[in-house]
């Protein structure tokens, strides 16, 4: 079967993103812990590709190191999206209609009155801001996505026969959902899997330029937005930058995420916001 | 004068090709019904009358509607045609009707588009339609919304769509399959009179010979797009040329040559008046649950080697005992005793191994992503002895090879299989226990007529081999009637007769029985038939 | 219909309760006592407690979650502990800056998503709809404050057609004070339209797909008259799920937005209070973020009843 354009150009944009990333922990162009104050606010030229900050900095290294960031922080938090809000999701759909089921939807439905912003402020308000916090904040907003879908995935698959078979052969409620369940909403949790961490790409950046999330040194696409802003005006690049960084990360795991969902099954809904 | 003719109508959908060289016509007041199994192109057929094809088909040939050929004329016409010339009505009537509007409103609607009459008169006219199809208004006003009817109710509110400006051709595509057959009966009635009330031609779609020997002036017989046999019914029915029309009409009154029964002395599995309620949804928000009871004080035992049946409409409550019996559900009063121990949701794995159960749909009974041998040794999970080392191979291949398919294609995974073949990896799963007592839960119901007779003579055979029980549970007569040799009648949660399976067909005793065997479509003895046109 | 209210109304009052728990509960524990922070250092032991005294500090704490919450209802949200006034005063400015911007971006976002994802899934698999569906797969991906950025560089800086941040005030008149929630309100529409018109055309699509539309394409009614008559109202069903979560994003989402515009919203204030460690108006406002989210929501049951009869008829 051939692969969509989709998840081609998706994957490439994507795995461009995760490999300067991955370059980024042996070599980046420039030492960005060094500051060159003489040639701060330069235009991409041939020896700084895409310019330098107000420090002088090289800003296509501090994209290179920023991909870090995002990536750890999004994909952290869905994976405690997911290794949360998968069992609980399965496990409400194996009680229908019970205790257990009621309490873990109810939880989801509370998560979701607070926006994850909302979330992040409260943690920030208690543990003082971080990566670590805005990992927190994006990760605990991710488990009722990923519960709700599991579950919705789920339920109807309780009703087929085949799941009848198995309580017939007297197999418990846990097991048929490692054993038969999960593997039938796989397809369904690898694409909202990909969409969420297209998604906390976009928080966590949203969250270090409130300055919430990574704090200095640590570089970020999203702070250095937040020190782009002031200067904006006679330096446009600096904004300019890390904003289309933002887009083509965003933009790839999406394109990815829709490709797979065409090529796993196209009846799949993905949940966005 | 004709009304409908096809000449020569060929339709692919993008490379595939579905119909070849179809070519028939219906007249003024005629029933004409196109039979077939599944994949035959007798629904792709009533859909290019309508035009209503997927974006990818291409026809060629020519569908005449009187002097306008509807394959020639632009789309606008052709909805100008649509709901006023001619009507059709769907399968599904539960999906059929927009849950959002009245039935009022969806009725007026095909008066409004296709004349200069006023909300008010179109109202009317609805009004008037809807109690010509058996929806009076003082039971069934105009502000009914879907939901609030029954399956039955629905069609009959499609059919009044279709027919409310009188069109000359009603097309109706298997009208009455979804529905209960006591239900089947009126709605077929229905359509009958309004063929003749109206002199409106009647195009059928319905895969039940039945219902076609029953109704049908004329019958079609199609097979892979293209027709087959044609003919005036009792014609047809008398002389049939064409092997594959009288392969099929001898699979649909297939009887079986089921064993003599060999009964032991104790019960296997006995039932003791057995209840079971559901909650309803609370209609107050403080009050206490009220309760329906789906099975109401239920008792029969079955005995080694018997073959029991089980028969009753949709939401008589039998596929509540089912889970009941397998050990599913709880119940609220009554026992279950099956081989000695109490049947209940809570009972060991071990015990659960000597009742096995096949399910009726071939593509919901197995989880896609599992192959062939991980569902025929899902058994023998907690199995009390397990087969050992080489011994696996021997009891796969067994019990592949005993319902007829073979040892490698325990490594293929389930899509690689038509129905039939599914349905007998359903029979080999339950089989592979070596189990004394097996509930078939409408096994047969959503197999096509010659694979049906295939998988009822693959019971009688392994009813012969193991002197296996087994409960039949089946809303069709005729089935249970060829596969039992005792019968029990389910209406509204309790047994209203139990009896002896010829007897109770012959002379049945309780007025739901009747209602029942009566409302049933028989096919005609051909013999008869034959007789009476020499 | 009532029955239905009530009973969402029920859960609506449960959801408050236990999220007023949750974020009491939250800020208690975080570390330090308001009263020691607010007297530096070096403060007397009995100058604090006096402090947290005035403060409502010295009692349980069940009576202090109980004081806030029957404060809260008779409007009455505390004292800042940094500004030493009343935090419902600081709340009541603030809110009518972020109140009516999620709104404006609300009803931005709706009225671009409608008709555009209403085209697309007309013209499913054609230039038209490709076209616009790589423009939303391209708007979800743009982060809005980047945009608001861009917007202001575009608009404000180059352009000069309106300012670049501050807020001018209702008592300025509605017309300059709209007109100054301008940029920031598209800069949170737009990606949120390319989702929501996302959700419009799927939604649609699969209504396309159901059994009645054929059903009212057999009646005689055009693809067009099918696909407004009785399609559009069963696809309503779905989106306004979307709008419902829409709306908390916005208000949330308006908090960073209102950093890039400088405006006097909520969100200053809550930041301002962070870094002033001002608890009480991080716990206040956050508790009436989570009230209005859950308000919407509300709302939003109410009008699937509305669209859709079955759930009236349930309860």
């Amino acid at each position: 079967m051939t692969l969509s354009r989709s998840i081609l150009i998706g994957g490439l944009l994507s795995s461009l993103i995760v490999t300067a990333a991955l370059i980024s922990f042996v070599w980046t162009p420039f030492d960005i812990t060094q500051m060159d104050i003489p040639n701060k606010l330069q235009t991409p030229s041939a020896e700084h590709w895409l310019g330098t900050d107000h420090f002088g900095r090289d800003i296509f290294s501090m994209i290179m190191v920023g991909a870090r960031t995002s990536l750890a922080v999004a994909l952290v938090a869905v994976g405690i999206g997911m290794g949360l809000g998968v069992p609980l999701g399965l496990w409400a759909a194996s009680r229908q209609g019970g205790w257990a089921d009621e309490i873990i939807m109810r939880g989801n439905d509370l998560i979701f009155a607070f926006p994850s912003l909302v979330i992040a402020i409260l943690i920030t308000a208690i543990l003082g801001p971080g990566a670590i916090n805005a990992i927190i904040a994006i990760g605990i907003f991710n488990i009722p996505v990923f519960a709700r879908l599991t579950r919705a995935g789920a339920l109807p698959l309780w009703q087929r026969e085949f799941i009848l078979a198995a309580r017939v052969a007297g197999k418990s409620p846990a097991r048929i959902s490692f054993e038969h369940i999960l593997p039938n909403v796989a397809n369904l949790l690898i694409v909202q899997g990909t969409i969420q961490f297209s998604l906390g790409i976009l928080a966590e950046a949203g969250l270090s330029y409130v300055g919430l999330g990574a704090q200095p040194p640590t570089p970020s696409w999203g702070r250095m937005l937040a020190d782009a802003q002031t200067m904006v005006a006679f330096a446009p690049h600096l904004a300019l930058i890390p904003g289309l960084a933002i887009i083509s990360a965003v933009l790839g795991l999406n394109l990815l995420g829709d490709g797979l969902r065409d090529h796993l099954d196209p009846k799949i809904r993905v949940m966005r916001t | 004068m004709t009304l409908l003719s096809v000449e020569n109508l060929s339709l692919a959908i993008g490379p595939l090709p579905i119909l070849r060289d179809v070519t028939f016509s219906v007249a003024p007041g005629e029933i004409v019904a196109i039979t077939g199994e599944s994949g035959s192109g007798k629904s792709m057929t009533a859909l290019s009358v309508m035009q209503l094809l997927p974006d990818a088909a291409t026809t060629q040939g020519a569908i005449h509607l009187q002097d306008r050929d509807l394959l020639t004329i632009p789309e606008s016409d052709l909805c100008d045609i649509r709901g006023n010339d001619i009507g059709m009505v769907f399968q599904e009537p539960m999906t059929a009707l927009n849950p959002v509007k009245t039935i009022g409103e969806q009725v007026a609607e095909t008066i409004l588009i296709h004349s200069a009459s006023t909300k008010s008169e179109a109202h009317n006219q609805a009004a008037a339609m809807l109690t010509r199809v058996g929806l009076p208004q003082d039971r069934f006003p105009l502000s009914r919304y879907p939901h609030e009817l029954s399956g039955g109710q629905r069609q009959r509110v499609v059919i009044a769509m279709a027919i409310a400006r009188r069109p000359r051709l009603l097309i109706a595509d298997e009208p009455t399959t979804a529905l209960d057959v006591t239900t089947q009966a009126r709605i077929l009635d229905l359509l009958k009179d309004l063929v003749q009330e109206f002199d409106m031609g009647l195009l059928m779609i319905t895969h039940d010979l039945a219902v076609v020997a029953d109704m049908a002036h004329r019958i079609i017989v199609m097979r892979h797009g293209e027709i087959v046999e044609q003919g005036d019914t009792r014609h047809l029915l008398a002389n049939m040329s064409h092997p594959y029309t009288k392969a099929l009409f001898e699979a649909s009154s297939h009887q079986v040559d089921l064993p003599a029964p060999d009964e032991g002395p104790v019960p296997i599995l006995s039932v003791e008046n057995a209840t079971r309620d559901y909650p309803l949804p609370r209609t107050r928000l403080f009050a206490p649950r009220e309760h329906a009871r789906a099975v109401n004080n239920v008792s029969f035992d079955i005995h080694q080697g018997e073959r029991l049946g089980l028969v009753g409409e949709s939401g008589c409550g039998k596929s509540t005992l089912t889970r009941a019996i397998l050990g599913l559900e709880p119940l609220q009063s009554g026992t279950i005793t099956a081989f000695g121990t109490t049947v209940s949701p809570s009972m060991p794995a071990a015990q659960r191994t000597k009742t096995q159960v096949v399910f009726q749909d071939p593509y919901g009974s197995f989880n896609p992503r599992k192959k062939v041998i991980s569902i025929l040794l899902e058994p023998f999970h907690n199995h009390p002895s397990p087969p050992r080392g080489r011994e696996w191979f021997d009891v796969i291949g067994g019990a592949l090879e005993e319902v007829g398919l073979q040892d490698s294609d325990s490594d293929k995974y389930i899509h690689e299989f038509s129905g039939g073949q599914r349905q007998r990896i359903a029979i080999a799963r339950a089989l592979i226990t070596k189990p004394e007592l097996i509930i078939f839960d409408e096994a047969v119901s959503a197999l096509d007529v010659s694979i049906r007779a295939q998988i009822l003579d693959l019971i009688a055979d392994l009813s012969r081999r193991h002197n296996l029980a087994y409960l039949f549970i089946s809303h069709d007569l005729s089935v249970v009637r060829t596969v039992t040799d005792r019968v029990l009648v389910m209406q509204s949660g309790e047994i209203v007769e139990h009896g002896d399976t010829e007897s109770v067909f012959t002379d049945p005793q309780h007025p739901y029985t009747r209602s029942l065997i009566a409302a049933a479509p028989v096919l005609p003895d051909l013999k008869e038939v034959q007789n009476a046109l020499a | 219909m009532l029955r239905y209210a009530l009973k969402r109304l029920l859960s609506l009052l449960i959801s408050l309760a236990v999220a007023s728990i949750v974020i009491f509960a939250v800020i208690e524990i975080a570390p330090g006592d308001p009263a020691s922070f607010m007297l530096g250092m070096n403060a007397q032991p009995d100058t604090v407690a006096a402090l947290r005294a005035e403060l409502g500090l010295d009692v349980s704490k069940t009576q202090r979650y109980l004081n806030w919450v029957g404060g809260m209802l008779s409007g009455d949200f505390g004292t800042s502990y940094t500004y030493r006034t009343p935090v419902g005063e600081m709340i009541k400015d603030r809110i009518w800056v972020s109140l009516p911007l999620a709104l404006y971006a609300l009803t931005l976002s709706t009225l671009i998503a409608f008709p555009v994802g209403i085209y697309a899934a007309a013209r499913r698999g054609k230039p038209g709809d490709m076209a616009v569906m790589g423009a939303t797969q391209f708007g979800i991906a743009v982060p809005n404050f980047w945009f608001a950025m861009m917007l202001v560089l575009i608009f404000a800086i180059n352009l000069r057609w309106f300012s670049a941040g501050g807020f001018a005030g209702w008592d300025k008149g509605a017309a300059t004070a709209l007109k100054s929630l301008t940029l920031p309100a598209i800069a949170l529409a737009l990606p949120q339209s390319a989702i929501l018109a996302r959700v419009m055309r799927s939604s649609l699509l699969d209504i396309l797909g159901e059994d009645f539309m054929r059903t009212a394409r057999a009646k005689g009614l055009t693809r067009r008259q099918a696909l407004f008559r009785h399609g559009l109202r069963n696809a309503l069903i779905p989106v306004l799920t979307i709008i419902g979560m829409q709306f908390a994003f916005l208000l949330a989402g308006g908090i960073i937005i209102e950093q890039v515009f400088f405006l006097p919203g909520l969100g200053r204030l809550i930041f301002q209070s962070i870094s002033a460690r001002d608890l009480i108006v991080v716990e206040s406002v956050v508790m009436l973020l989570v009230f209005l989210v859950i308000m919407v929501n509300f709302v939003v049951d109410l009008a699937y009843a509305a669209v859709d009869p079955r759930l009236r008829a349930r309860t």
